[in-house]
């Protein structure tokens, strides 16, 4: 379905009719706090991964590589959670500054 | 075969259930609705239906159990009455924005406080804008001729939404009268066998998700098109009366007229209370008097047109509301509201004045009818109406 379809041409009553289309929804724009990994002291548990209610920790070959940032809110779960407190939680407008620099 | 039963009004619609035989019916017992829902729990229990009955905590649960059944694809009934109805609330919107085809009695009972179990029709008055469709019965007979109409109004792939159908605690749901029955396979064969129209959650070839997050880019779209699905009820209410009439021999229509044609003064009114002003205009008319009545039947969508059009030719019209909208303007009752706005838009210039009536099932009597008929004739007169509201029999 085109972005900006008109009210005769879009499904009934809200329906998605397409599986998995949430990927295409980016959220990453709500964040007020952007998690960053220090790599040097995780130890690859992948609690974060169980944990993100957003699915937003990016793994390869069973090792955690990052987060997706199109869709991570920011909210925090994975910071919580890792038992060796290897994630920051820091303010968005930090970057901000940084890319203005 | 056809029979006939004297039952009361609730027993009638757990007989119109029995023969719909419905894939899902959750239901909360509430007065004076709890004979319907008693009745039919009865029915499933000595195996006359297949139904999946659930019994839940609340009506909130009771809606809830409904919208999330008929997203999966079953055809779907409910009853509730008063503060049942409002507990209701939040998932009577969600069911008609999902366009999911509900049918539900609503036995109209005062809502509280103080608490009251007796009828007026606060109750589905106050959910006339949560998107469902709203049909008023005036006896038992026509409470199940409506239930099963609604089914084949809430399934029509134009409409595709909830259906209420109403009728008056206590007066109907519990007053026993002569009520046809008509043979279960005749009944079967009117609605037909259900195929939603729509995809359902349990299609695992073609998943869908039910009630996303709809944001401002589409949130306004969703409520246009359920305006679409509105307008379309009132040409399918017709068909399926037309239908229904060619199949078993009574005549419904948006609403109903009685020596209204050539009447000078005219009262509007919905349900029960109708049947007692047939037999005032009756009275009145042996008298010469020229007076008529006219009983809407569906009040959503509000058919506008068509009452403006029914009473061009009446010089004074009383509307008669069992319920109060708190804070419109004079504190009218609700038909009295959407009839003068019908007036304005589809023209007639007779005053009307409202009549509330019967809060908390203050009785109302003939007498008290003549007396709006008379005070009718004084509007006549003076071409004034002194009062936009007046209280029936209220000390």
């Amino acid at each position: 379905m085109p972005k900006g379809t008109g009210w005769r041409d879009i499904p009934r009553g809200g329906l998605i009719e397409e599986a998995g289309n949430s990927v295409e929804y980016k959220t990453g724009g709500w964040r007020a706090f952007r998690p960053v990994v220090d790599k040097q002291r995780c130890t690859n548990c992948l609690f974060c991964w169980v944990f993100c209610p957003d699915s937003s920790i990016l793994v390869s070959d069973e090792k955690m590589v990052g987060f997706d940032l199109e869709h991570c809110k920011g909210c925090g779960v994975c910071a919580k959670v890792c038992p060796v407190h290897c994630i920051d939680m820091v303010e968005e407008t930090a970057f901000a500054k940084e890319a203005e620099k | 075969m056809r029979e006939f039963l004297a039952i009361d009004g609730n027993a009638a619609v757990a007989h119109a259930m029995r023969q719909i035989n419905p894939d899902v019916v959750a239901a909360y017992p509430i007065t004076p609705q709890t004979s319907t829902v008693q009745t039919f729990a009865q029915y499933v229990a000595d195996g006359l239906v297949k139904t999946e009955y659930v019994t839940v905590e609340s009506e909130h649960s009771a809606m809830s159990a409904c919208v999330g059944a008929a997203a999966a694809g079953a055809r779907v009934m409910t009853a509730t009455s008063s503060c049942g109805l409002a507990l209701m609330w939040e998932i009577l919107y969600v069911a008609a924005s999902m366009r999911l085809p509900i049918v539900m009695l609503d036995v109209n009972r005062a809502l509280s406080g103080p608490i009251n179990i007796h009828c007026d029709h606060s109750d589905t008055m106050g959910a006339r804008d949560a998107g469902w469709i709203q049909i008023f019965s005036e006896n038992p007979q026509e409470s199940y001729d409506n239930m099963i109409q609604a089914v084949r109004i809430a399934e029509h792939p134009d409409v595709l939404l909830p259906v209420m159908v109403m009728h008056d605690g206590f007066i109907t749901s519990h007053g026993m009268e002569r009520v046809e029955i008509f043979d279960d396979k005749e009944v079967q064969d009117f609605i037909g066998e259900y195929k939603p129209q729509f995809p359902t959650l349990l299609d695992v070839r073609k998943p869908v998700t039910y009630g996303p997050l709809d944001f401002y880019d589409y949130y306004f779209e969703h409520k246009r098109q359920q305006v679409e699905g509105v307008a379309h009820a009132t040409q399918v209410i017709l068909d399926v009366a037309a239908e229904f009439e060619r199949k078993f021999g009574r005549k419904y229509g948006l609403f109903e007229a009685y020596r209204l044609e050539d009447a000078d003064v005219a009262i509007v009114v919905l349900s029960s209370t109708a049947g007692t002003t047939r037999t005032v205009v009756d009275k009145l008319r042996a008298q010469g008097k020229k007076v008529g009545l006219l009983k809407p039947r569906v009040f959503r969508p509000f058919p506008a047109k068509e009452l403006a059009d029914a009473l061009r030719h009446v010089k004074a019209v009383g509307v008669m509301d069992r319920s109060i909208a708190f804070g419109a303007m004079s504190c009218a009752g609700p038909l009295y509201l959407e009839i003068l706005a019908a007036q304005r838009i589809y023209g007639g210039n007779m005053p009307i004045a409202d009549y509330v009536f019967g809060l908390g099932g203050r009785d109302i009597v003939p007498p008290e009818i003549e007396g709006v008929y008379a005070d009718l004739y004084k509007i006549l007169e003076t071409g004034k109406v002194a009062n936009l509201v007046t209280y029936l029999n209220v000390r």
